[in-house]
């Protein structure tokens, strides 16, 4: 569903000589249904990785195939594919100007997806399932931090994505507010979804991952089953981080 | 007394000149300088900040000429310029696009700031639902941006609302202007000058209200 090859991303940092390399060629293939997990210590790329999949960050080299078409292509209509992928932010970036409805119905009304009625009838069933119908003429900031991570979840599901991107969903969240954002996930996870997270939820990427990443220094250091990246990792600083890291 | 007996006196006999015919036309020339300012200022700002060249630096040197020379010599320039280009232009037309061209490239900079303060999450939310650039500028950016330049942009009607006194130099008709002709009739220039005076404060004051109010208005809303 999605592949990547030898993708490169430096950032230009104001007042450093040299730009900082992020990515330093990720060979990466995302099969449809699977569940992708990419943990590992910050500064080594996960979150770089994940939003070069849609193109919020342009990699200088190498490509991206997004369901057989090479989204870094020149004269390619990157609106069209990111319809199909759905991202969810850490800071949730709902928005602020609108009601909850509106934050659902907005993207799927204006790219012609759907009627304002059917989007409406969507966005109803949407709320419904993460327990947010109450809250459909509110504006977000009524909402706590994990109902508005909630909404940013249906409302990138209101465009009926084909594949799922998360960037540390649960990191800005107070801690009794994580495990209603993840229940979400889950239940998703369990609908089939293709979904990749980059996440510092240990016990949550173990559960539900069909595959964990284990990113470092711009590069795919280890991936393999949660067992065997948590259980038996091979590379030391796969062990090193996981022995920090509590769960 | 005979300040403020002078004062009625003029008037008694003058106050269509001073309440209808100037402030009808001063508040004409702010509400088109600011209607149109904005309009003009928004497509200033947007070539700023678009990416390219050529039009980020024709918004950029008509900002800084516009706001490195004097305004009084802006309404000369378009006040005697714009005749030979269109003749018989009316003088408030030609002296009403100095103004909205003023107006414009101060009111880009305020949108600037406005748009420049929004979360540029929103932005990336924006498009990774798929919208396009444009659609996330209108439906998205510009909405919350206008909330935070509302301030600003009351301000900036209070400002011309003032400034708007310079077209008197070319007898527009506005409320310095019927100073200019009720000074000319009755040699009273003190008395007539704290009329005016009056007249700008009071229309100041509404104004500022009206501003207060909306900004709280728009506030609750969010």
């Amino acid at each position: 569903m999605i592949k990547t090859v030898d993708l490169h991303k430096s950032f230009i940092i104001e007042g450093q000589p040299e730009p900082l390399h992020v990515l330093k060629g990720v060979n990466e293939h995302i099969e449809k249904g699977e569940v992708v997990s990419i943990i590992g210590p910050s500064g080594g790329g996960k979150s770089t990785f994940l939003r070069c999949l849609n193109l919020l960050e342009v990699p200088e080299k190498g490509q991206i195939f997004f369901e057989g078409v090479d989204i870094t292509a020149k004269g390619i209509d990157i609106d069209v594919h990111r319809q199909k992928m759905g991202m969810v932010f850490q800071h949730f970036n709902v928005f602020p100007h609108l009601s909850v409805a509106e934050n659902i119905t907005l993207a799927p009304v204006l790219t012609k997806k759907k009627t304002q009625a059917e989007a409406d009838e969507m966005a109803k069933e949407l709320l419904a399932r993460v327990g947010l119908l109450d809250k459909w003429s509110e504006h977000p900031g009524r909402l706590s931090g994990g109902q508005k991570q909630r909404l940013a979840i249906v409302r990138a599901l209101a465009m009926e994505p084909d594949v799922m991107l998360f960037d540390e969903p649960t990191s800005a969240l107070d801690p009794e507010m994580v495990g209603e954002v993840l229940d979400v996930i889950k239940d998703l996870v369990k609908s089939g979804m293709t979904c990749v997270i980059v996440t510092h939820e240990m016990g949550f990427c173990r559960e539900v991952s069909d595959r964990v990443l284990f990113m470092d220094g711009g590069n795919i250091a280890e991936e393999g089953t949660p067992e065997q990246v948590f259980n038996h990792p091979q590379n030391p600083r796969t062990a090193e981080f996981l022995s920090k890291v509590l769960y | 007394m005979s300040f403020f007996s002078n004062i009625v006196k003029i008037m008694s006999k003058y106050w269509r000149v001073f309440l209808i015919r100037g402030v009808g036309y001063t508040l004409a020339l702010t509400s088109i300088t600011v209607f149109f300012g904005a309009i003009l200022g928004i497509f200033i700002c947007l070539a700023r900040m678009s990416k390219s060249k050529v039009l980020n630096s024709i918004a950029l040197n008509l900002g800084e000429i516009v706001r490195g020379t004097p305004m009084l010599l802006q309404l000369y320039v378009f006040y005697l310029g714009l005749p030979r280009l269109f003749p018989g232009i009316p003088t408030f037309v030609s002296v009403s696009i100095g103004f909205i061209l003023n107006s414009a490239c101060y009111v880009s900079e305020v949108f600037r700031s406005g748009i420049q303060a929004v979360d540029k999450g929103q932005t990336e939310a924006a498009r990774s639902l798929g919208l396009s650039g444009k659609q996330t500028m209108t439906k998205i950016v510009l909405p919350q941006a206008i909330k935070n330049i509302l301030p600003a942009l009351g301000n900036e009607f209070i400002t011309i609302t003032k400034d708007t006194s310079l077209a008197s130099t070319f007898f527009v008709g506005e409320v310095m202007t019927s100073y200019l002709i009720v000074k000319g009739n009755t040699f009273l220039t003190m008395e007539c000058l704290f009329i005016v005076a009056v007249i700008y404060y009071v229309m100041t004051l509404i104004l500022n209200r009206v501003v207060g109010r909306m900004e709280r208005r728009m506030r609750t809303s969010d």
